[in-house]
């Protein structure tokens, strides 16, 4: 310890480790938390996605993805790329405009933000008069037309954002040449769009929130037509040619308006209420999109009836006498429509919807007949129930791989089969440098299978443990698919379904064999299940057992949840993992820790209450023991730490509102009730920090003892072949940890393979190791003669690993939360120490073997421990002398869910939750890193670029 | 917490008690009522009558709940002897001349390995000195304040000592602000600062403690920079040997020292930071090393055992002292030693678990999820 206090500064080492250790935060994978704005350039073929939180992502082809983050933190209200450029405009809730550019550097290209601007008026003028509502980057690229809560428009110079004052389009002199009756200053308040003629640049449209609608002249500086809508407008939208537009209304109604040089005041040719005739939501957007066949696309958002259906988050998509609702679990934020950008076509013939909704992005093929979703190799929703557990495995065998990816397949049927649509940009990195699958668990008692390879977290697979249990929702209970009224057409879209018909069938642990393809998942009601990889379809019972852990123990009532109900009888199951056995903890606990040995066909399960070895081959309970302390009864029940839990669990819950409210880094605020928000949170802040102020905070210094609750919980167990009892015979053998610091090692006698089914699987209790210090044991590892630790089950069968050195001795080390300990083995005695909590004040949360390589020679690796602490740092531990090598902050320490979602992988990366959906990926290792690395070159713009016929930012040329 | 105590609840008659007595190598066994246990006078003739030594001047002891091997010679400490035994009263009794004094008191068997680390470093023998002034064995220490020759005046290094007894180490730390003065004037930092006292706790009983003291250090760490949580986790993964190092907020009591150079360890620093000083950190650590209580393996023969250092390497010289701990295992009264496992015949490890008591409430268990 004294050595560790004094580092030696061993340069060779300092060298070595250099090779070895790097902290990297690579990539996000998942949705965006609480997405506020979406963009779209048809010439880059880049989506943008701006956050709350002043974060903006651009995703093209898989694997091409950008990150930028406003310096401000605040909600990004509008992303607008420039048309033809590598360049895209933010607009921020604070009013700022910030242009970011996609520039090249060192062969890859990087998103930059290049200025920042905030419109200034004139001294005294009210902040609305500058407060911008709508951005019209204008086809030329050289100017920025904005739009205001005045009414004005200014016009700024890009890049500079330089204001143009003698360009600036007043209200005054918009209403010069308005009839008398609507000549009044208010008919132009707030500008609500601003749309470019696709054909002829130096004509804007200009749309005002009470409903009048201007064509502008810019050459002139004057209005040539005006259309006195009467109904307050919600948007617009040009037709491809530019004889016509559209206008859609608050009051859920669209209008048609005809565009001719000999009518300077036309009449609405067309004015639909299309979910009329009772009272209608607003349509906020609205695309007229025309095709070869005539009959164009009308796509809105919003309108559904107000009384029977406003609270449906909808788009409608009316092409002939198709119409179709879609109908999306969380609010639409926006949608675009990909369709031919060739300005040369003369249709415009949509292919794809994208809607990004709060909790995900959807994206319906227009071509295919019924209008199918596409499955998006990227911006999983992660969460669509929320998330429980997560396991990582490394370096997957490509048999499993493809078996996977074949049930997968199965399930994916009803997806489009049309590719992605997006896919600008050039993906560079070099291929993933193996198959790595996460597995996450779900609160809905399924398992998805994630592609985590590479940049693009994409789902490979879902398991469902479902249909195992009877559970009370019917699975034909569904409101949106049955039962549903005709009209309006509502067709429900997208995974995200946060809520769980039974929180019992969540999800706890996960352990799966990638060689032998079994699969554990235990969940929260007790029950754990084995599955085998089956690539056809199959029905069959699902054997029971039941493991009373309790044994002896009298007098103990448990008050929690019941069992979850098994379903008698054959149970139909699709391709892929299918349970064949079926464990029940008694009481039927939550499962706090799992392990699966694939090559002796056990699997051990731990609760609070104890744990038990089952024998999977012959389905038999092998043992229980129960790890409940007596005198925890007594203190579970006694009246004193009633009040501690009490305590506890009012600190725990004050802290858990204290995370939520700074919940992952930089997120903050809301789009619509921003400020009641805000005003709300303040108002919070300022209580908790008076209630903090009147009762200081402080921490009890006591001792843990014997007598604290849930000493008996099972925190981790580990199978080991190794020598328990003497040094000349290894056997296989069991270890399980509790919170208590308790360490039971059970000797077990597997059957050799020919007699496996003949003879029972036999476990002794060899070693009780008791910690003094009484810290959960969060890890338990035996390392072989080498000091190497000890390979997976089946990973020496397959020639994937030495075998490990029988002949040496061998050693055990415990993980603590506060202390590593190594010890020898047969005989227990303590070898080495590392007593972190005392050194440091931090604990141990996670703790993994990772194999990490040195990025100069190829043929140096090492094994250290990867260690995160409460305090949201990781620290590189080296073995077998348990010398800190490194320490690198990661996570925020108050976000107590990030780093609980921790999960390392055993080459030195690991992910973590930043929000619900979004996992952050990291690397330790200066040799495995997998972060996007893409190129995006400006598509060669066709000659008759300065032609234009586009409008807005939704067109461009694109040759192709 | 004590296993011979929940072993006796259940299966021990109320009324007579069982005593097993032993002198020299001769054990005796009888019994006596528990409610009339008589006198002390009485008790030791009934000593001297079963070891059939009448006329032999002799040093009673007893072993507590704590495996603390404590002296009876009065009728207070025989009548506590008689009631807190349980299930059944250990005496030992020792020839007054050949009396080995330090053998009585707490801690026996650190005070064994201190004879020993004595003999093994001979340095050691003049930092600890042996001295009897009269039966000091018959307390044993909960504090002390150490390091009086090395710490400035207005600090003070007070070492707790936690017998794995049911008394609360008893003390809370909170957030505050002090001030220090530095090169730039009088500036408030942050610290750590006692902010209660449990009633009855160790840390009220020493009174070396009090509230407002501000905490500079944990067993040599400084606790500058750290958070509340991070003070509270390390000084909780000390709790059994905890030295604390504070400023007092009275500052009256401190010890006035004359001269500096008359400490024992011959250190004459003028340091204001004590930790600043390599050797003192050094012997503090090696301090809390050789006192640092060991972890318990129960191998299948079911016998709880403290669990010995490996061989030593050649770094760790330290670590000779502690070998010779195998079958000491009364430090902190968490097991009984091995002849009480022989009373009771299961001696294995589910002894842990078996008994049943009678009285005891049926326990109940709300199932609340807790996520890992």
């Amino acid at each position: 310890m004294r050595r560790f206090l004094r580092p030696g500064h061993d340069p060779v080492r300092e060298r070595l480790k250099r090779d070895l250790f790097q902290f990297n935060k690579t990539v996000e994978h998942g949705f965006p938390h609480q997405p506020s704005a979406l963009g779209y350039s048809p010439f880059l073929r880049l989506m943008a996605i701006g956050t709350r939180s002043g974060a903006i992502k651009l995703y093209g082809a898989p694997g091409v993805e950008f990150m930028g983050l406003h310096e401000e933190n605040n909600t990004v209200m509008q992303i607008h790329f420039i048309p033809d450029q590598c360049q895209l405009v933010t607009l921020l809730d604070d009013n700022s405009l910030h242009l970011w550019s996609l520039k090249q550097h060192g062969g890859a290209s990087e998103l930059l933000e290049e200025h920042r601007f905030t419109l200034k008026g004139p001294p005294g003028s009210p902040p609305s008069a500058t407060q911008v509502t709508a951005v019209l980057p204008h086809s030329s690229r050289e100017v920025l037309y904005l739009g205001t809560e005045s009414g004005n428009i200014f016009v700024v110079e890009l890049p500079s954002f330089r204001v143009l004052e003698d360009r600036t389009i007043t209200p005054e002199a918009v209403l010069q040449r308005i009839p008398e009756d609507n000549c009044n200053r208010r008919s132009c308040e707030l500008v609500e769009a601003l749309r470019e003629h696709p054909k002829n640049p130096d004509q804007i449209l200009i749309g005002y929130s009470r409903g009048l609608i201007v064509l502008w002249d810019l050459q002139n500086n004057k209005a040539t037509h005006h259309f006195l809508g009467s109904q307050q407008l919600e948007n617009l939208y040009w037709q491809r040619d530019g004889s016509k537009f559209i206008s859609c209304h608050y009051d859920g109604s669209y209008t048609q308006w005809p565009v001719s040089s000999d009518n300077r005041h036309p009449e609405p040719l067309e004015n639909t209420v299309p979910y009329g005739p009772f009272p209608c939501k607003a349509i906020s957007k609205i695309y007229w999109q025309t095709t070869k066949n005539g009959l164009p696309y009308i796509i809105f958002q919003g309108g559904m009836p107000r009384a029977s259906y406003g609270d449906r988050h909808s788009i409608s998509v009316i092409h002939g006498s198709q119409q179709t609702a879609f109908d999306f679990t969380s609010r639409v934020i926006d949608f675009f429509i990909i369709f031919s950008s060739d300005p040369a076509a003369e249709f415009d013939d949509p292919s794809a919807l994208v809607v990004l909704a709060e909790e995900e992005l959807v994206v319906i093929d227009l071509k295919s007949a019924g209008w199918p979703a596409v499955h998006p190799p990227y911006l999983a929703s992660l969460h669509c129930s929320a998330i429980t557990c997560s396991h990582h495995v490394s370096n997957i065998p490509l048999k499993l791989w493809e078996r996977i990816i074949s049930a997968g397949s199965k399930q994916n049927i009803h997806y489009s089969s049309m590719p992605w649509p997006i896919d600008g940009g050039t993906n560079i990195a070099p291929d993933p440098p193996q198959r790595d699958l996460l597995l996450t668990g779900h609160e809905d008692g399924t398992v998805r299978f994630w592609d985590a390879s590479g940049v693009c977290l994409h789902l490979l697979y879902k398991l469902s443990t479902v249909r195992v249990f009877l559970t009370d929702a019917d699975p034909n209970d569904n409101m949106n698919t049955l039962g549903e009224d005709e009209w309006p057409p509502l067709r429900k879209v997208g995974t995200f379904d946060p809520y769980s018909d039974d929180p019992r069938l969540g999800i706890q642990k996960i352990y799966l064999c990638k060689y032998s393809g079994y699969l554990a998942v235990a969940g929260t009601a007790g029950q754990v299940l084995v599955m085998e990889l089956n690539d056809e379809d199959a029905e069959h019972v699902v054997d029971h057992a039941e493991a009373d852990l309790l044994q002896d123990q009298e007098g103990y009532r448990w008050k929690g949840h019941e069992k979850l109900k098994t379903r008698d009888g054959p149970v139909r199951f699709e391709a892929g993992f299918q349970p064949f056995v079926l464990v029940q903890c008694q009481p039927p606990a939550v499962v706090t820790s799992l392990a699966l040995h694939s090559e002796w066909k056990l699997v051990a399960f731990g609760t609070s209450h104890g744990f038990g070895l089952f024998d999977h081959q012959q389905k038999r309970l092998v043992f229980v023991k129960c790890t409940l302390h007596p005198s925890d009864q007594l203190a579970l029940e006694g009246p004193l730490s009633r009040v501690k839990s009490l305590k506890k669990s009012l600190r725990q819950s004050f802290r858990r509102i204290r995370r939520s409210r700074v919940s992952s880094r930089k997120r903050r605020g809301g789009s619509g009730n921003a400020s009641e928000v805000q005003e709300a949170n303040a108002k919070f802040d300022q209580d908790a920090l008076q209630e903090m102020e009147l009762a200081p905070v402080q921490r009890k210094i006591e001792a843990r003892s014997a007598e604290d609750s849930f000493t008996g919980f099972v925190r981790t167990l580990y199978f080991a072949d190794t020598f328990l009892r003497d040094s000349s015979r290894h056997c296989p053998s069991l270890w399980a940890g509790t919170n208590g610091g308790t360490v039971y090692a059970f000797c077990l006698r597997v059957p050799p393979a020919e007699r496996r089914m003949d003879e029972p699987v036999r476990a002794e209790q060899a070693k009780e190791i008791q910690l003094m210090h009484r810290a959960p044991v969060v890890g338990i590892l035996v390392l072989d003669g080498r000091s190497t630790p000890l390979p997976e089950p089946l990973e020496v069968a397959h020639d994937l690993s030495k075998s490990p050195d029988m002949q040496g001795s061998h050693q055990l080390l415990v993980v603590s939360e506060e202390q590593f300990k190594v010890f020898t083995l047969p005989k227990v005695s303590s070898k080495l120490k590392l007593k972190l909590t005392a050194l440091e004040g931090c604990r141990v949360r996670k703790v993994t073997v990772a194999n990490f390589g040195s990025c100069k020679t190829d043929d140096y690796s090492e094994n250290d421990l990867a260690v995160l602490t409460n305090l949201g740092d990781i620290q590189i531990i080296s073995l077998p002398f348990l010398k800190l090598q490194i320490r690198y902050p990661c996570i925020r320490k108050e976000d107590v869910s990030g780093i609980a979602s921790c999960v390392f992988t055993k080459y030195g990366q690991g992910f973590y939750l930043i929000s619900p959906s979004e996992f952050e990926r990291f690397s330790l290792s200066t040799k495995w890193l997998v972060e996007p690395r893409c190129i995006v070159d400006m598509p060669e713009v066709t000659s008759n670029n300065h032609v234009h016929n586009k409008s807005g930012t939704e067109n461009a040329a694109r040759k192709s | 917490m004590n296993r011979a105590q929940r072993g006796a609840a259940g299966s021990r008659g109320l009324g007579t008690m069982e005593v097993k007595s032993k002198f020299g190598a001769e054990f005796r066994r009888f019994s006596l009522e528990r409610s009339k246990p008589g006198k002390f006078e009485e008790f030791y003739g009934l000593l001297q009558h079963v070891h059939k030594i009448p006329n032999v001047d002799v040093l009673v002891g007893y072993t507590d709940i704590h495996g603390d091997l404590l002296p009876i010679n009065n009728d207070d400490n025989y009548h506590k002897a008689v009631s807190t035994a349980n299930p059944l009263l250990r005496i030992f009794i020792q020839r007054k001349e050949d009396a080995d004094y330090s053998a009585f008191g707490t801690d026996t068997m650190t005070r064994k390995k201190n004879v020993l680390s004595n003999v093994l470093r001979p340095d050691n023998h003049k930092k600890k000195p042996h001295i009897v002034i009269s039966m000091p064995q018959d307390f044993r220490p909960v504090s002390s304040i150490i390091d009086v020759d090395i710490l400035p005046e207005t600090h003070r290094r007070v070492r707790l000592y936690k017998y794995g007894t049911d008394k609360p180490l008893g003390f809370y730390i909170r957030d505050g602000s002090s001030v220090r003065v530095t090169p730039h004037g009088l500036e408030k930092v942050p610290g750590i600062f006692i902010s209660r006292l449990v009633p009855g706790g160790l840390a009220q009983s020493t009174g070396l403690l009090a509230v407002n003291d501000e905490v500079l250090e944990v067993n040599g760490i400084e606790v500058s920079g750290k958070s509340l949580d991070q003070v509270t986790d390390m000084m909780i993964a000390n709790s059994r040997n905890l030295i604390i190092t504070v400023r007092p907020a009275n500052q009256r009591n401190n010890v006035v020292r004359n001269s500096r150079t008359s400490g024992s360890s011959g250190q004459s620093t003028e340091s204001s930071l004590p930790s600043s000083n390599p050797n003192i950190l050094g012997n503090l650590l090696q301090g809390e090393e050789e006192s640092d209580e060991e972890d318990i393996i129960i191998e299948d023969s079911g016998e709880p055992q403290q669990i010995p250092k490996a061989a030593p390497t050649s770094e760790s010289i330290e670590s000779l002292s502690q070998i010779e701990l195998l079958h000491e295992s009364t430090q902190n009264g968490f097991l009984p030693s091995s002849e009480m496992n022989l009373n009771h015949s299961a001696g294995s490890i589910s002894m842990e678990y078996e008994v049943p008591e009678p009285g005891r409430k049926s326990l109940e268990e709300d199932g609340t999820i807790i996520t890992l």
